[in-house]
């Protein structure tokens, strides 16, 4: 394969394949960042694929308390899934399970569009007859009484079909410490990119999956070319000095918030350089006809 | 193009019934057509070129330079646009409006902003009695929008109200809130006796403990409230106040417990 050379890391010339998929977005707000925080990662845990959790979702960015609907810090988490209906149906039982139930949490839209997922709407019912209902400046919000005062919620949010989830990074390195330290500079650099998350834990994979498998039901299963301990019985992807692979999946708003952080990410790993992190920069794709949206690594330097 | 101005010329001898002229009424007119609108109410009605000199051309932007307690229905049934009052007004002002803006730069009378569903409408002045409320007969009050009183409002302000937002800057009568079934209602400065008075459901806030309750209403402690940080930014946002109105923990009676017991009244605790 061709190759350019950044810095000393290789960057393969190939592109990762991502797809369509639907997407909405919250702020959570709470007394402090920390609970905020707290019940964002509790409503996005088990949400890594879609292939087995139902939805992707993550914390996006922090926001100050200056920039929230009700002046406490708060954060913003999306959710991102294949069609409306699982999405609403995700969104509803992470909402009233793990949101509703953290102290001191308030919930209100985080994306704005014409298409409407129910927030409140469908958990207001928990008030028992003693919900309120509130519209301000043309938003509709319900209050619902709980043990610690209030939980105060917005009725809807917004939706859209514009997202793309699957864009991604393959970062092969000499051994896994130094592959760690690429992926963690690439989630750090990524993790300011507005509109975009990484689903996988700590925003790292390090089981990347090709499609399929010689077991039956299985829809994916090892990317046994970029597994090192393979590199001799399989069509490796992989040169002798790689012992370790890292992947990062990257879910957008839209198609130019997923270029953003491949971007963003790229030049992390390019500035960290061969000798402490990533000897070579590679993407995943399914040869192109699967998914709509390709992002060509050689584009995005 | 500049804003259609009617200034007043003489004061009126009759009382006048202006709600024909609105930015979407006078859309259509030449000035000539506009001067001979009927506008009085007695058997030998004035027109409105008897008493205002028509400048300016754009309908969207009206302006009267120039009022009098004897100017009805100002802005009545407006859908949008915005309408500028130098002076006083009389009653049922923004009556069944929709949309659109109203400043009065001037004192009005008696249901100011009565049925209105939309649209926001500032009187500098004071207000008359019924702020928002229904006409005789009517069921509801104010279904929506704001209204920003800077003065004093008469009793029963915000009569049957069911949603938007009413703002009495400088205290108001007696019974405010008045069978309120939504909505909500700012009261800075005092209010008269029983306020509240068999509202079902809605919010009342107080920049201090409000006194002269009905015995209906019972109070439900200070916790933590998100809502009173969203409503302290709405109320700055729409410019009704300049600072936090409630703060994080703000008092509260739940009432009228005469009736459903739903609604509340949010006030700023002392010190806070």
């Amino acid at each position: 394969m061709e190759q350019l050379m950044r810095n000393g890391v290789a960057i393969d010339d190939t592109f990762a394949e991502a797809f369509g998929m639907r997407a909405t977005a919250i702020i959570i707000t709470a007394p402090t960042l920390k609970w905020a925080r707290q019940a964002a990662i509790t409503m996005t845990g088990y949400a890594t694929s879609v292939i087995g959790c139902g939805c992707e979702a993550a914390i996006d960015v922090d926001i100050p308390a200056s920039r929230t609907p009700d002046g406490r810090p708060g954060c913003r988490v999306m959710i991102f899934a294949m069609g409306t209906d699982e999405l609403q149906k995700q969104l509803k039982s992470r909402l009233g399970q793990c949101v509703l139930t953290s102290p001191g949490s308030a919930c209100f839209a985080g994306l704005e569009a014409p298409a409407r997922l129910d927030l409140g709407n469908s958990l207001r019912y928990f008030g028992d007859g003693w919900q309120i209902s509130k519209k301000l400046a043309g938003r509709h919000y319900w209050r619902v009484p709980v043990m610690d005062g209030e939980f105060l919620c917005e009725a809807t949010t917004g939706l859209t079909k514009g997202a793309v989830g699957g864009g991604n990074l393959l970062l092969l390195a000499a051994d896994n410490t130094k592959a760690l330290r690429a992926a963690e500079r690439a989630v750090a650099a990524i993790g300011k990119v507005p509109g975009a998350i990484m689903p996988f834990p700590g925003g790292i994979v390090r089981s990347g999956s090709k499609v399929g498998g010689k077991y039956k039901g299985m829809m994916a299963s090892t990317n046994d070319a970029f597994a090192p301990t393979l590199r001799g019985v399989v069509k490796s992807a992989l040169t002798p000095e790689i012992n370790a692979v890292l992947e990062i999946v990257i879910d957008g708003e839209t198609s130019d918030a997923v270029a953003a952080a491949m971007r963003a990410g790229l030049k992390a790993v390019i500035d960290l350089g061969p000798q402490k992190g990533a000897l070579r920069i590679s993407a995943g794709n399914y040869g192109g006809k699967l998914g709509k949206f390709h992002y060509h690594l050689k584009e995005l330097l | 193009m500049k804003a259609l101005t009617f200034t007043l010329i003489n004061p009126p001898e009759e009382r006048l019934d202006l709600s024909i002229l609105t930015p979407s009424t006078l859309a259509e007119l030449t000035r000539n057509e506009i001067a001979k609108l009927r506008i009085g109410t007695s058997r030998r009605p004035a027109s409105v070129g008897d008493l205002f000199k028509i400048t300016g051309s754009d309908p969207a932007n009206i302006i009267f330079e120039g009022g009098h307690s004897r100017f009805d229905g100002v802005a009545s049934g407006m859908t949008g646009g915005s309408i500028r009052l130098v002076g006083d007004a009389g009653n049922q002002i923004a009556r069944a409006m929709t949309g659109g803006s109203l400043y009065i730069d001037g004192s009005v009378g008696r249901h100011a902003g009565s049925g209105m569903t939309g649209g926001r409408v500032e009187i500098r002045g004071n207000a008359g009695d019924n702020v928002g409320g229904p006409l005789a007969g009517e069921i509801t009050g104010m279904d929506g929008g704001v209204l920003i009183i800077r003065g004093k409002a008469g009793d029963y302000a915000g009569d049957r109200l069911r949603r938007g937002t009413i703002a009495l800057c400088k205290g108001c009568g007696d019974y405010p809130g008045y069978r309120m079934i939504a909505g909500t209602i700012v009261i800075l400065g005092r209010s008269g006796i029983m306020p509240g008075y068999l509202m079902k459901r809605g919010t009342l806030l107080f920049d201090r403990q409000p006194e002269h309750l009905s015995p209906t209403f019972l109070p439900c402690g200070e916790p933590d409230s998100p809502f009173a940080g969203l409503l302290d930014r709405y109320l700055i946002s729409e410019k009704i106040t300049d600072r936090a109105l409630l703060g994080a923990r703000p008092g509260k009676f739940a009432g009228d417990n005469a009736v459903s017991g739903k609604g509340e009244i949010l006030y700023r605790k002392k010190g806070r």
